[in-house]
């Protein structure tokens, strides 16, 4: 990933100026299909987000190439103004809940004290200071009965409870989630909503992939909507529209989806690749 | 007996050598073991076993005789080698990561006894031992030997412990790591290398082909017992140390016993105790919780079946007929009687010697008894209701589900359907405020 050599050593203005994520002309291809095209985003400090789009948009894909987990073929992401290596700490990732075995022999407090481990130095073993962090932020979520659960034992909810209380637990700035309200039960959902409405206004900045758009505008102050490339951003009062949803949901193969298709088959490679 | 003393008393320098090497890696072995199971790199681990072969012959005829520092490092590199090869093959190619472990698994393994079969066919004069390294042989390890392997394993060990935080993280959710700025990939090489060692490690004493084993199945027989990772490590590394301990005692008592394949033989024999004894996940344990769930339902049928005949005369204090309550319920007299005794112990139910004779429901029996159909009635509300399945349909579903629910879903089911009175086949709905059941005076 490109990472422009004069943010690294230039004026550091700090956390004032800079809005907390900047991505520019983030483009990824996997196997030679190009899922994400082009995009480019702001957001702003205390601020709740939904990113939203039909199946195979490339919103997991977003949440990953900012966080610089999967190789991107263009792009690059500012925190606070900064290259994101320098200031991962600060920038909270939820991974989707599948993406891991949930038969690891690992307790609830285990997952959690995680959250603790960018706080940590090589080999230092978690403090009785961060013990207690994992458990504050447990009894936020509602789980502080389960800490010495082993994780299959909790039910889709609750490990998402978890996941999320680790994310907590490293007391960031900035927090990424995928999907965290995905295959969720009521209470949990009521849980987690409230904690995100919290952060945002304890001036966090909270971005969420979401899939359920009816809970879109009363939920979220803004909204991405994605389909391959960016086609909407804002505030969700003027964004989440008719009109919009049309657009990203639209039933039949765009103009850009058939070229994405067609690049594939033909085993597209740019003159730089070789 | 006097075998077991002497051997247990060290007094011959021997025996000292092979037990301090085997349960050291024994330990480390099953330690390890652990990452490469709950990652699912078992079989990689394999394919490196048999992919070091070569390597051990290579370094033979560099060093033109068995040198232990050239063994390890040609098995290492061999070992490396065949990783890097699978790797690049599966990332390469179409080829999927199992046939991609197949392929390197077996062409390393054949170069190997190419080597083996030229080594023998030229006649060097210390030729003779090559081929424990097939399947070990733990006598051979002398004092030098002992030194370089032993040594070997406890580095692992050490290694293994000091960033143990760092492999649980990677082990479990490599993505987070990433995302906080693990270096998530030198961790995964550190691992590794780290296999690759414990196999090297063990080509003295167990040897190639049975290598792989020892790092999968005392990780495996741990697993049993326990949910916590630390644990499970310092589990596998006893079971590793154990048959180190077994297969060097059975290799002295009888000198024609190879160690390696003895100790490959106790691990397999503990992963299968633990598969029978373990709490709670064991085959044992989880027949005796099958066997008590299954008679918990069949008392509640005997509950429910009890109630359903008090509704259907209106009769509270009438005794029920042994017979009749079989002809119900379809059990066997020998199950009725177990399921009836049950009953009686718990105070569910009272026995009337008569005439006429029969059981009646205590008044906790009763409840209970309520409970059930209420559960029943309600889930079949639910399905009919909410989930528009015809009524006709609800019945055999309702059948298992008032078994497993508790009172928080009940809770809910009532929530979401505001306590109906019927249930789809208009029969009521009993709950608990009407519990007085003075009402059903009526009858014959």
């Amino acid at each position: 990933m490109y990472e422009p050599e004069k943010d690294t050593s230039g004026v550091n203005p700090g956390r004032t100026g800079n809005p907390p994520i900047e991505v520019h002309d983030l483009t990824v291809a996997y196997d030679q299909k190009p899922v994400l095209w082009d995009i480019d985003f702001e957001l702003p400090e205390g601020s709740l987000t939904a990113i939203v789009g039909p199946n195979g948009a490339g919103k997991s894909t977003l949440v990953k190439a900012t966080m610089g987990l999967i190789p991107s073929s263009s792009g690059y992401t500012l925190i606070y103004g900064k290259p994101l290596d320098k200031q991962r700490r600060n920038v909270a990732y939820v991974p989707q809940r599948e993406s891991v075995d949930w038969n690891f022999p690992i307790s609830v407090m285990d997952v959690v004290l995680m959250g603790r481990y960018p706080h940590l130095r090589l080999f230092q073993r978690p403090s009785r200071t961060d013990r207690e962090i994992a458990m504050q932020v447990l009894r936020e979520m509602g789980m502080d009965a389960y800490q010495k659960r082993q994780i299959s034992q909790l039910s889709g909810g609750q490990q998402q409870r978890v996941f999320l209380a680790r994310a907590l637990a490293q007391d960031a700035s900035i927090y990424l989630m995928d999907e965290p309200l995905a295959g969720v039960d009521a209470a949990t959902e009521e849980v987690i909503f409230r904690k995100l409405k919290e952060l945002r206004d304890r001036n966090k900045t909270v971005v969420v992939v979401h899939h359920d758009l009816q809970s879109v505008p009363e939920n979220f102050d803004r909204v991405m909507l994605l389909n391959l490339r960016m086609i909407a951003y804002g505030p969700s009062k003027t964004v989440f529209t008719d009109d919009n949803l049309q657009r990203t949901y639209g039933g039949r193969l765009n103009i850009l989806s058939q070229m994405v298709e067609e690049s594939r088959q033909q085993r597209f490679v740019r003159e730089s690749d070789y | 007996m006097d075998i077991l003393i002497e051997f247990f008393s060290l007094q011959d320098p021997n025996i000292r050598f092979v037990l301090a090497g085997t349960i050291l890696l024994g330990i480390s072995a099953g330690a390890l073991g652990c990452f490469a199971i709950l990652r699912r790199r078992a079989l990689v681990g394999d394919a490196v076993a048999h992919s070091i072969l070569p390597g051990v012959c290579l370094a033979f005829i560099v060093a033109g005789g068995k040198d232990p520092f050239m063994l390890i490092l040609g098995a290492f590199v061999f070992g490396l080698l065949s990783m890097v090869a699978m790797d690049f093959i599966s990332r390469n190619s179409r080829i999927s990561p199992d046939a991609s472990i197949g392929m390197v698994l077996s062409v390393f393994f054949g170069f190997g006894v190419v080597l083996l079969t030229f080594i023998q066919s030229t006649g060097y004069i210390d030729q003779s031992g090559l081929d424990d390294f097939l399947f070990g042989q733990a006598a051979a390890l002398v004092g030098e030997d002992v030194l370089v392997f032993g040594g070997l394993s406890l580095l692992i060990l050490l290694i293994t412990i000091l960033v143990f935080k760092e492999l649980k993280m990677v082990s479990f959710d490599p993505s987070y790591a990433l995302s906080i700025g693990y270096p998530v990939k030198m961790i995964e090489f550190l691992l590794a290398l780290l296999m690759v060692l414990t196999i090297t490690a063990g080509i003295q004493a167990v040897g190639v082909v049975l290598m792989a084993s020892m790092l999968i199945i005392p990780a495996a027989a741990a697993r049993y017992w326990t949910d916590s990772l630390h644990i499970m490590l310092i589990i596998a590394a006893g079971v590793g140390a154990l048959s180190g301990v077994t297969g060097s005692f059975i290799s002295y008592t009888a000198p024609a016993m190879p160690t390696g394949p003895w100790m490959v033989v106790s691990t397999a024999l503990i992963f299968f105790l633990s598969f029978l004894l373990a709490p709670g996940r064991g085959e044992i344990a989880r027949f005796i919780q099958k066997k008590k769930l299954s008679q918990r339902v069949a008392c509640e049928n005997i509950l429910k079946t009890l109630y359903a005949m008090e509704e259907e005369d209106g009769r509270f204090d009438r005794v029920r007929p042994w017979k009749e309550l079989r002809q119900r319920r379809h059990l066997t007299k020998h199950r009725m009687k177990r399921v009836v005794s049950y009953l009686l112990k718990r105070q569910l139910i009272e026995y009337f010697p008569g005439p006429p004779e029969g059981y009646v429901l205590t008044e906790t029996g009763r409840r209970e008894a309520k409970r059930l159909v209420r559960v029943h009635r309600l889930w079949e509300k639910y399905l009919n209701q909410q989930l528009q399945i015809a009524e006709d349909h609800v019945h055999d579903d309702a059948e298992s589900m008032e078994h497993l629910i508790n009172s928080e879903i009940e809770a809910e089911l009532r929530k979401s359907l505001g306590s109906p009175e019927l249930d789809p086949h208009k029969s009521k709905i009993p709950y608990e405020q009407e519990s007085k059941p003075k009402t059903g005076g009526g009858g014959s």
